[in-house]
């Protein structure tokens, strides 16, 4: 008789516990750089600078927050925290959105309808793959500059928009649409724009949801592209603003504030992987493969 | 090839034309320009340029600071890859034994994914900053001389782990689905044979697992190389010395700080070489993957 408990993956018992004990070690290192930032981001400099920090949050908490909105951040970095948390989002709304958005539209393209060098445009989007910005960084920039985006939203958002990763997973999942459906559509007298709204779009929710969490993250946490095209305080990413407040380092260093801008960059994409968790892990093991 | 289609001719252009401009004004181009001018030198001023062939190369190529760059790369690329995948497979395999609490660890497992990596580079500095850190105050304790900002090789275990951290929960997450298409039957069978849990783990477990392994070799590899430029350049900028100045790190500074066109681009040619191979080979595995999957 096979109870199963010889198999690696099954576990009864002590062993149970074992694989417990484990899983909250794991969780401990994962998750305790981000408690560790929270805990200093509720304590004064003074405690920060006494080694080793409380484990439990302090009562600096109200001050050190309610600081850095009203105005701290501003006289150490040059610029707002809302303002830093409201280019950061922008940016990464507007990369995950151009994503989805020229992403359809191209893979629509290829997928329904038929034209000359179809294929071809197929793999001048997918190539793009392999030209990350780190292997063509000097012409790249030097095209910024000659078309006057540096500092710029769009500077910010537009090269980072192509995807190769997102036209491929909508272009093997139109393909799954069955000849059939656009027939019935055609027949009934639908055009492209018909058959994509009432059709397509809705069917497509799901894996626009799975993009639209991984590109907000992708975008949320780049890191050489804002670095690179931006040069006034007023257009940082929380990001890059961050690196700043920390290069700056010395004695006087604010650190309960460098914790609380800390805290609020690594807040919102925590939220939305967590909020969102179903469909960005269907998203990603399924999309990336 | 699908057999009904749409008949405009013009429309396909107008929904492709976004993202062809974009693809071509800020990838193909500058593509193009880096090639174009690893094979010329710029005077000074960049008033004029010379055809100079592979000059630029053979200068990279022999330069130390380069090669100690490529091995810095090596050493650290190894060894992220080697413990973000060793660790996440530890943790779903252990996750897998689990029934009750699975989804909780699982929430907590992907947090490290949507921190940038600069700041998981600071994260990491915070808690072992010489002066301050809570997790250096032991080590101090300990008697050990704890100071990555002045000795390489703990600068370099800085960087490895905050770039570690950071990859576990993507791992994990793609071992885990992994574990989860292997057949049960195969794992029973084994056990009616009287393999032992460790003997069945690495000749049945392991071996299904190897397409998401190579994979994630793969993707690994392209992280530890590309995205952690963030945490070299907010925890240690190269340094101290160039103890952690991986290639990405110095394509940027020698194009942006020392301003040296001819070798930044040279080095521009050499990192897509590196990039469009290890494409290629993530293909070739995905092809192979497709016949016994």
């Amino acid at each position: 008789m096979v109870d199963g408990t010889q198999s690696p993956l099954v576990a009864k018992g002590a062993a149970r516990t074992m694989a417990h004990f484990w899983m909250i070690l794991g969780v401990i290192i994962v998750a305790f750089p981000v408690y560790y930032v929270f805990i200093a981001s509720t304590h004064s400099v003074q405690t920060i600078l006494r080694p080793p920090l409380p484990l439990l949050p302090g009562s600096e908490m109200w001050d050190n927050y309610s600081g850095a909105f009203s105005g701290e951040i501003n006289r150490i970095g040059g610029v707002s925290l809302w303002r830093l948390l409201g280019n950061t989002t922008l940016i990464a709304v507007g990369i995950a959105v151009g994503k989805i958005v020229i992403s359809m539209a191209s893979a629509y393209a290829i997928v329904f309808f038929k034209f000359p060098f179809r294929m071809a445009c197929f793999w001048l989007i997918f190539i793009t793959l392999m030209l990350p910005v780190e292997v063509r960084i000097q012409p790249t920039y030097k095209v910024m500059v000659d078309l006057g985006l540096i500092d710029t939203y769009a500077g910010l958002i537009l090269p980072l928009i192509a995807s190769a990763t997102a036209t491929l997973l909508f272009r093997q999942f139109f393909m799954t649409i069955p000849d059939e459906l656009l027939e019935a559509a055609r027949v009934d007298g639908a055009g492209p724009w018909r058959f994509f709204k009432d059709i397509l779009w809705p069917l497509s929710l799901t894996n626009v949801a799975a993009i639209f969490v991984i590109q907000f993250i992708y975008g949320w946490t780049q890191y050489l592209w804002p670095l690179l095209v931006t040069n006034s305080n007023e257009m940082n990413t929380i990001v890059i603003a961050l690196r700043k407040m920390i290069s700056f380092a010395d004695a006087d260093t604010p650190w309960n504030l460098v914790m609380v801008t800390s805290v609020l960059a690594i807040l919102p994409p925590i939220l939305v992987v967590v909020l969102m968790q179903r469909w960005f892990v269907k998203g990603l093991v399924e999309t990336e493969k | 090839m699908r057999r009904t289609v749409f008949p405009h001719k013009l429309l396909p252009w107008l929904l492709l034309a976004p993202q062809l401009a974009i693809t071509l004004i800020f990838f193909y181009w500058p593509a193009a320009q880096a090639f174009r001018q690893s094979v010329l030198r710029e005077d000074p001023f960049g008033l004029s340029s010379t055809f100079v062939g592979l000059a630029n190369f053979r200068k990279v190529l022999n330069d130390p600071s380069y090669l100690n760059a490529l091995q810095v790369t090596v050493i650290f690329s190894v060894l992220v890859a080697f413990f973000a995948m060793a660790i996440a497979l530890f943790l779903a395999v252990q996750v897998e034994k689990i029934i009750r609490g699975k989804g909780f660890y699982r929430t907590l497992m992907i947090w490290p994914y949507a921190v940038a990596p600069a700041i998981a580079g600071m994260l990491w500095l915070f808690m072992f900053n010489p002066s301050f850190g809570t997790l250096a105050w032991p080590l101090r304790q300990l008697g050990i001389n704890w100071n990555p900002l002045l000795d390489g090789d703990q600068a370099m275990m800085l960087v490895v782990a905050a770039a570690t951290w950071k990859q576990i929960s993507y791992n994990f997450l793609f071992f885990v689905a992994g574990l989860q298409a292997i057949p049960k039957s195969l794992l029973e069978a084994a056990a009616i044979d009287g393999a032992t849990k460790r003997r069945a783990f690495w000749t049945i477990v392991f071996p299904l697992l190897t397409p998401t392994t190579f994979f994630l070799l793969v993707v690994n590899t392209v992280y530890a190389l590309f995205d952690t430029f963030g945490i070299i350049h907010a925890v240690t900028g190269g340094g101290p010395g160039k103890a952690t100045e991986t290639l990405v790190y110095k394509v940027y500074n020698d194009g942006f700080v020392n301003l040296i066109m001819g070798d930044s681009a040279a080095q521009s040619v050499i990192l897509m070489v590196i990039v469009i191979a290890l494409t290629a080979f993530q293909f070739r595995f995905i092809e192979k993957r497709v016949h016994y999957g």
